[in-house]
């Protein structure tokens, strides 16, 4: 660790740079961010933008649940709840029962007033509003081993699913005769999404998650044309933006993650403008 | 009947019908779909054309059976079908090439990490059995529909199938662009002796391309040669209408058939 905290203090010699908790913030945002820009960039090209945002609300529930049923780590009740909750409307979707932002909308209107109702006994709903706009100073060491982990793990299944995903949002019938399952890999690209998200929102907040997962992917799909090109625009965009809004946040006193969001959105009002250019 | 013609000489329907939410969508639908042979489905919307093809992709619970029958009568297990949709529901704007889109179904390799030089040269030689390789790096969305038909056709074909199902595009394909992929059609029933299965609402076209068509409505009414089909009172009694422009005038553009009636609900329900 102390190696890493070494490298960082040569490469950026800044002032906001020499607090640990800074330290641990940058690696935190260099390890959470790359994920999110990759899976964003289906989650954009599926148009399922909606679909996360109702993730992560599902957060509040998660911990609600988990007071409840005395679950210690707040993390894993998110977790569990997260990835139940994505099966569900991933499965009720697949159904065809409604219309797709029908049911996003019912599972996130529901999400939100059972973690509220929960949250909020007696007054004490305070305590939790660090998950609303969340905390990425608060990141220690051991977070980042998680974090680590979950980067890797996430990129080796988003490598092995993406050209199932591909042909299956493109035509579900055609991508079954290929032989791909369609509905499995739907429903392991909505986990991982939900991983990603419930992994990030402690950092980033419930109101500010879904933002760094559309808002990169959504500038890279102006400046792209092939795949390629979309996943690279799109966590380098999330990188820098994340980078450039915890500096930033430092030196103005305020939270990283809204700063780190209003980069990305600069970001793409500004390839808004140069996608003429590019197409 | 080209009956000895290769290892899997046709797709034999016998009886097949299709139940959904106690409506009958097809009923004792008994045909056979020879290798070599251009057998064209028609019938009016909502006749359960549609509904057939999924049956025989699979992808619905069916009665009756569907069997695979080599030269010698003997079933063949398995059966490599390729399919070429009526219709792709992606966002336009997606920045995805025809290189990408074909790259992910031809390889592990995931296309946002790029495609190899061997992958790219698959599906250049792809794109040319369907003469379209101009089109490799253009964005999905940017293909016209006659130009994404024969990129869903280069994609059906590789690998090569025992069963080609072409659902064709009500709308969006020029007459010209039509005539241009039946051709490429023609070209690869001749060259590659499979059996291929069109869906199609291009009565004239039909007429010229097709070695056997089956009038459809829940079940087939009629099949046989085009002319034996065209001539009979099933056919003059389902096309009432359209049947008499086709014909007596054979000019462009004209004899495009279009359905009188609405799609039929059922039809639409069984798409879902």
């Amino acid at each position: 660790m102390q190696t890493i905290y070494t490298i960082i203090d040569i490469l950026l010699p800044i002032e906001a740079m020499q607090f640990t908790f800074m330290k641990n913030a940058l690696l935190a945002i260099l390890l959470l961010t790359p994920l999110l820009g990759l899976l964003g960039t289906m989650a954009v090209n599926q148009q399922m933008a909606f679909f996360s945002d109702a993730l992560g609300h599902s957060a509040l529930t998660g911990i609600g649940l988990g007071i409840i049923l005395g679950v210690s780590s707040d993390l894993l009740a998110m977790l569990v709840f997260g990835v139940v909750w994505a099966i569900l409307i991933c499965r009720i979707k697949q159904t065809g029962a409604a219309s797709t932002d029908t049911v996003i909308s019912v599972f996130s209107s529901t999400s939100i007033a059972a973690g509220l109702l929960i949250l909020s006994r007696g007054g004490g709903f305070a305590k939790y509003s660090t998950l609303l706009v969340g905390d990425v100073l608060a990141v220690t060491a051991s977070d980042l081993l998680y974090l680590l982990v979950a980067l890797i793990v996430g990129v080796l299944l988003w490598a092995a699913m993406y050209n199932n995903l591909l042909l299956s949002g493109v035509n579900p019938s055609l991508a079954r005769t290929r032989g791909i399952r369609v509905q499995l890999t739907e429903c392991v690209f909505v986990v991982l999404v939900a991983v990603a998200v419930m992994l990030a929102i402690r950092w980033v907040g419930v109101m500010l998650i879904n933002a760094l997962l559309i808002l990169p992917a959504a500038a890279g799909r102006n400046l792209a044309r092939s795949s390629r090109q979309h996943a690279a625009w799109s966590v380098g965009i999330a990188v820098l933006c994340g980078v450039a809004g915890l500096i930033s946040a430092y030196a103005w006193d305020t939270s990283a993650g809204a700063a780190i969001v209003l980069y990305a959105a600069a970001c793409y009002f500004i390839s808004l403008g140069l996608r003429r250019f590019v197409r | 009947m080209p009956d000895q013609c290769c290892s899997l000489c046709r797709i034999a329907l016998d009886k097949v019908s299709v139940t959904r939410g106690g409506q009958i969508l097809l009923q004792d639908v008994s045909m056979h779909i020879h290798c070599g042979q251009l057998t064209v489905l028609i019938g009016q919307n909502g006749a359960g054309k549609t509904t057939l093809i999924r049956a025989l992709l699979g992808e619905l619970p069916h009665g009756g059976a569907i069997r695979h029958v080599d030269g010698e009568n003997r079933e063949v297990p398995r059966l490599r079908t390729g399919y070429v949709p009526q219709h792709l529901q992606f966002d336009k704007e997606m920045p995805v090439t025809v290189e990408d889109f074909l790259a992910a179904a031809f390889s592990r390799r995931p296309v946002w990490t790029g495609v190899s030089r061997r992958t790219r040269q698959m599906v250049l030689d792809a794109l040319r059995t369907v003469e379209c390789e101009s089109l490799a790096k253009r964005p999905l969305g940017r293909c016209s529909g006659g130009e994404l038909q024969r990129v869903l056709l280069a994609l059906a074909l590789h690998p090569a199938p025992d069963l080609l199902v072409l659902d064709e595009p009500v709308s969006g394909v020029d007459q010209n662009g039509l005539k241009m992929f039946l051709d490429t059609v023609a070209r690869l029933k001749e060259q590659h002796h499979m059996a291929i299965l069109l869906v199609s609402h291009d009565l004239s076209l039909v007429r010229q391309y097709a070695d056997h068509v089956a009038l459809l409505d829940k079940t087939i009414l009629v099949q046989g040669t085009p002319d034996a089909v065209y001539a009979s009172p099933e056919f003059q009694r389902v096309f009432a209408v359209g049947a008499r422009n086709l014909t007596s005038t054979r000019h462009h553009g004209a004899d495009r058939w279009t359905p009188r009636v609405s799609p039929d609900i059922n039809e639409q329900e069984a798409n879902e």
